[in-house]
């Protein structure tokens, strides 16, 4: 089956003044028509850069400097801008985070929305609008033909975001990226926007990459999820799964952290230390220094993604693939103290 | 939009009044009205006669008001030097600087905007490096200094362009242009060129600025990841928000045209009013000197006033709810 | 004092200074300008200002490397005769200091308006900044004009040029206060809201001693970069004032004076009069824009040009 969108070994790399930093280090992912796919990690995982990378809108001096994106059988990376441009706001939209500062404050939501069908179709200003006063009402804002001639900053910032997402639809896009879409909105609203989302991409069979470090959101909207730390993947699988039964360590430490699963009054669970920058990523698995169960091997070699037995989860940790009889280093496994090639019982 | 417009008028009639004290207050200290009318060979008693006559032995604020009644009504006094009412002399001058300040603001506007644009969205290019490199040393050589340069290339040396005056000049209705002539077009070129020297750089770094941090906005990246051509994106989503601050900047740099006419017409000897005022210095002519300051004071603030309400145009956040 | 020097090596902006070959340049460049204009009386030729030296003979001679021109005179002679080198660094001495004395007025000016206004808000505020406003749409140029024309006219020419030195400080600080208020004011308003402040105010100290003693500090970094770009706007003002005659006399010129006085003879070919100190003032003026420039990128932090 061919998938929607098939990220092979992505790399991405600023280059810098003083050197060149890896954002990306290799990562790998699949997304299929109408699946809805979540990145998580904190910030300054790579999940925005990796969003960005799809289609191509990398701010400068950043550049991708390896690997694959498969849309629709296309490699987006060596595609030329013409037909890039094509693909941008068209077939893949992105919905970026403030929706305050994504409109711009001088241009009305009608010249705004009119643009981008007439940017890739030859339209006319009316059959465009009709359009618009479709998607409009598809994200449920009341009164949409009065909308039209308003600016930015008479809505509010539910509002601003929906109109957000109707741009979003305007050509029924095969795919959402939607970066941290409601960070910026009070909780309330935060709700309402990820019912919506969810909701269209069903209705309208679209895929959906929501990039966010809220796990409670993805739980909500997500089918599958992938982990990202210091620039790589660690972890994917199907969301129920992994937030039930965390593999990766980082994982576990990011659950547990939630409050929602804390009795009142206990101190919250935090993860000892902090997600390294780019420039000082520690040697062998990145997360080592904030592993409780790291070992030797942790410290030495950066453990590669490898699938659970029976299930369509992988997880890239030395432990886990020791305890699944998988030879890690050397004879005697530091972890299951065996000797590679024995198993556990 | 309405109250901001009222609002913005109140203002500019309260700046006037203060204009309009503050040239009263000089020329009661320093002019000498009935030296104005009968020149300086009269004796005192007849002298004394003129002063209770002309209501020059009135309290200040009643002179104060003869004055803005006076003022409103085109009287600004009279001219020593020219015997004749300084608002005609004025008005006789005025033309000459009208036409400079037009041609070196159209020339600023039409070369600044494509460079500066330019200049923001390829920074890194040989010649937008150039372009900053050159507008620097622009800002740095005074106006006179550029004046005096271009008439020595171009006049002394090339005896290509005019080095004085305004050459021919058709009257039209009064207003004496120095447009319609081919005599009067190449006067105009060197003066114009000069005057546009200091603002040129000016605006071409402030456009270059602005539009470098609005192309690192949000809504611009939004526009990118909309699929939009990118001229679309740099001439409307990014130059209409970049038009903003440069009107505001703009208001304030007329100001400073005006004051640079005043060194480019003595260079150049324009017959204009900047000329004028110096000359008018230099003669003690202080009714026409207090004229000019009122007269220049009033096309300044008639000037901001209408810079202020086009800023609340173009900008829909002023437009709709009514303050800035 | 060691102690600050040494901190000072270790901090960014001096490392940024030592990589940036632009600013070490211009920073070498107008190290060399101000000492010798301070250094003149002593190292100038001659001294311009002393009648019984200057020949009306001597006027108008090319500079020395030209057919007409004499060793005595390096870059030949202006129309009264006074060697022109030394005129130009005895010019620029004044120069340097009306523009210093002009912008200490201005900072002092501005600084005090900038407290008052920022921390008293309100009424007080708006009626300051209103006015600051107004002169400042006037152009700072244009208030100067117009306030040397009047002192000239109100004093005589004679009794003005006397008073030419203080006069065009106060003029030249009078006119520029504005920028440096409203610099002031915007980083008063920022701070006013640290807890530092509310702090202060707690203990009971009074309002001067907050603005002054612990405010001021923290607003002073936007108030040094204006400060290096002011000077060349108040060297660039005096010239201009002097070039119209409005400014320093022609028995003691500065610059701008000088520039004047050479004008009228450029048709007759003397082009020397007007040329060295014309590129002198504009290479005084672009090395202290290139270090206000340089300090501007260094202190803003938003700005990563890379």
């Amino acid at each position: 089956m061919k998938h929607l969108l098939e990220v092979k070994d992505l790399e991405v790399t600023f280059a810098l003044r003083f050197g060149n930093l890896t954002a990306i280090n290799g990562i790998s992912f699949t997304l299929n028509r109408g699946e809805r796919l979540g990145l998580v990690g904190e910030s300054g995982a790579g999940k925005s850069v990796t969003g960005f990378a799809v289609i191509n809108l990398i701010s400068k001096p950043g550049y991708i400097s390896g690997g694959s994106i498969l849309f629709d059988g296309q490699d987006l990376t060596i595609l030329p801008y013409d037909q890039m441009r094509d693909i941008r706001g068209n077939r893949i939209s992105m919905i970026f985070q403030d929706p305050m500062m994504t409109l711009n404050p001088v241009l009305t939501i009608g010249t705004q929305m009119v643009e981008t069908l007439q940017a890739h179709r030859n339209i006319s200003r009316k059959a465009a609008e009709r359009i618009a006063l479709d998607k409009l009402r598809k994200v449920q804002i009341p009164s949409p033909e009065k909308r039209l001639k308003q600016y930015p900053h008479e809505f509010s910032g539910g509002m601003r975001q929906r109109i957000v997402i109707a741009i979003a639809l305007l050509s029924d896009p095969a795919l959402i990226i939607a970066d941290e879409p409601t960070t910026a909105l009070d909780v309330t609203i935060q709700a309402e926007i990820m019912e919506l989302l969810l909701e269209l991409c069903e209705s309208e069979d679209m895929g959906l990459i929501l990039i966010t470090h809220d796990l409670g959101v993805v739980s909500q909207v997500t089918e599958n999820i992938a982990v990202m730390y210091a620039g790589k993947i660690v972890e994917t699988g199907p969301t129920a799964d992994i937030i039930q039964d965390p593999a990766h360590p980082y994982t576990q430490g990011l659950i547990r952290a939630l409050p929602g699963s804390l009795q009142a009054g206990t101190r919250l669970n935090q993860i000892p230390g902090m997600m390294p920058t780019l420039t000082d990523i520690p040697s062998g698995c990145a997360f080592h220094p904030r592993c409780p169960f790291r070992n030797a091997v942790c410290e030495q070699l950066p453990p590669e993604l490898i699938q659970l037995a029976g299930t369509r989860r992988t997880v890239a940790c030395h432990r886990v693939a020791a305890e699944m009889g998988r030879p890690v280093s050397g004879d005697l496994n530091p972890f299951t103290g065996t000797l590679s090639g024995e198993s556990n019982g | 939009m309405f109250a901001f417009v009222v609002r913005r008028i109140a203002q500019a009639v309260f700046v006037m009044l203060v204009i309009g004290l503050i040239g009263f207050s000089i020329k009661q200290q320093i002019g000498d009205p009935v030296r104005d009318i009968v020149g300086v060979s009269v004796s005192v008693a007849e002298r004394e006669a003129l002063r209770e006559q002309l209501g020059l032995n009135d309290p200040f604020l009643v002179q104060y008001g003869r004055f803005l009644k006076n003022a409103l009504h085109g009287d600004l006094g009279h001219s020593f030097f020219f015997k004749k009412p300084c608002l005609d002399v004025i008005l006789a001058k005025a033309p000459a600087t009208i036409e400079l300040v037009l041609v070196s603001s159209l020339m600023i506007v039409i070369l600044s905007i494509p460079v500066g644009m330019y200049a923001a969205i390829y920074p890194r290019r040989w010649l937008s490096r150039i372009i900053m490199g050159m507008s620097i040393v622009g800002v740095s050589i005074p106006v006179f200094l550029t004046a005096i340069l271009l008439i020595y290339l171009f006049s002394i040396q090339l005896n290509w362009l005019p080095s004085y005056g305004r050459g021919e000049t058709v009257a039209l209705w009064g207003w004496n242009s120095g447009f319609f002539t081919l005599d009067g077009l190449k006067h105009l070129i060197l003066p114009s060129v000069a005057l546009s020297s200091i603002m040129l750089p000016l605006f071409i770094r402030l456009i270059r600025s602005e539009m470098m941090e609005v192309l690192e906005t949000e809504y611009v990246k939004f526009a990118w990841a909309k699929g939009l051509h990118r001229w679309r994106i740099w001439l409307l989503h990014a130059f209409k928000n970049t038009l903003l601050p440069v009107i505001t900047v703009g208001g304030v740099q007329l100001g400073i045209l005006i004051a640079f006419t005043i060194l480019t017409e003595t260079v150049f000897q324009w017959q204009g009013m900047g000329f004028m005022f110096l000359e008018a210095v230099e003669r003690s002519d202080t009714s026409l000197l207090v004229a000019y300051i009122v007269f220049v004071g009033a096309l300044f603030v008639v000037v901001n006033t209408v810079v202020d309400v086009i800023y609340g145009l173009v900008n829909p956040t002023v437009r709709i709810t009514g303050r800035s | 004092m060691k102690h600050k020097w040494r901190r000072f090596q270790q901090s960014y902006v001096w490392y940024s200074f030592k990589r940036d070959p632009v600013a070490v340049a211009s920073f070498s460049v107008l190290f060399f300008l101000i000492v010798i204009a301070l250094l003149a009386p002593v190292i100038a030729p001659y001294n311009p200002y002393d009648m019984s030296v200057i020949d009306i003979m001597d006027a108008e001679l090319p500079p020395s490397w030209m057919e007409e021109g004499s060793r005595d005179f390096i870059f030949g002679t202006d129309i009264q005769g006074r060697d022109l080198l030394s005129t130009m660094l005895y010019g620029m001495r004044l120069s340097v200091f009306i523009g210093c004395g002009a912008v200490l007025l201005q900072a002092f000016i501005g600084i005090v308006i900038g407290l008052i206004s920022g921390y008293a808000g309100g009424k007080t505020d708006a009626i300051l900044m209103r006015i600051a406003d107004v002169q400042l749409s006037f152009s700072t140029l244009m208030v100067a004009i117009v306030i040397s024309a009047i002192f000239q006219v109100a004093f005589g020419v004679g009794q003005y040029e006397q008073m030419a030195v203080p006069l065009l400080i106060i003029i030249i600080g009078v006119a520029e206060w504005p920028q440096y208020a409203r610099t002031v004011r915007a980083s008063v308003l920022g701070e006013k809201k640290k807890e530092y402040v509310e702090a202060a105010r707690v203990i009971g100290l009074s309002p001067g001693r907050i603005m002054v003693g612990h405010i001021l500090p923290n607003a002073i970094s936007p108030v040094l970069v204006i400060s290096t770009i002011q000077v060349a706007n108040a060297v660039m003002s005096e010239a201009a004032l002097s070039f119209m005659g409005l400014g320093m006399p022609v028995t003691k010129p500065s610059l701008g004076s000088l520039i004047n006085s050479g004008f009228e003879y450029i048709f007759s070919g003397s082009w020397w009069i007007t040329l060295f100190p014309g590129v002198l003032l504009v290479v005084f003026v672009l090395v202290i824009n290139l270090l206000g420039d340089w300090l501007r990128d260094v202190m803003n932090p938003k700005l990563y040009k890379g």
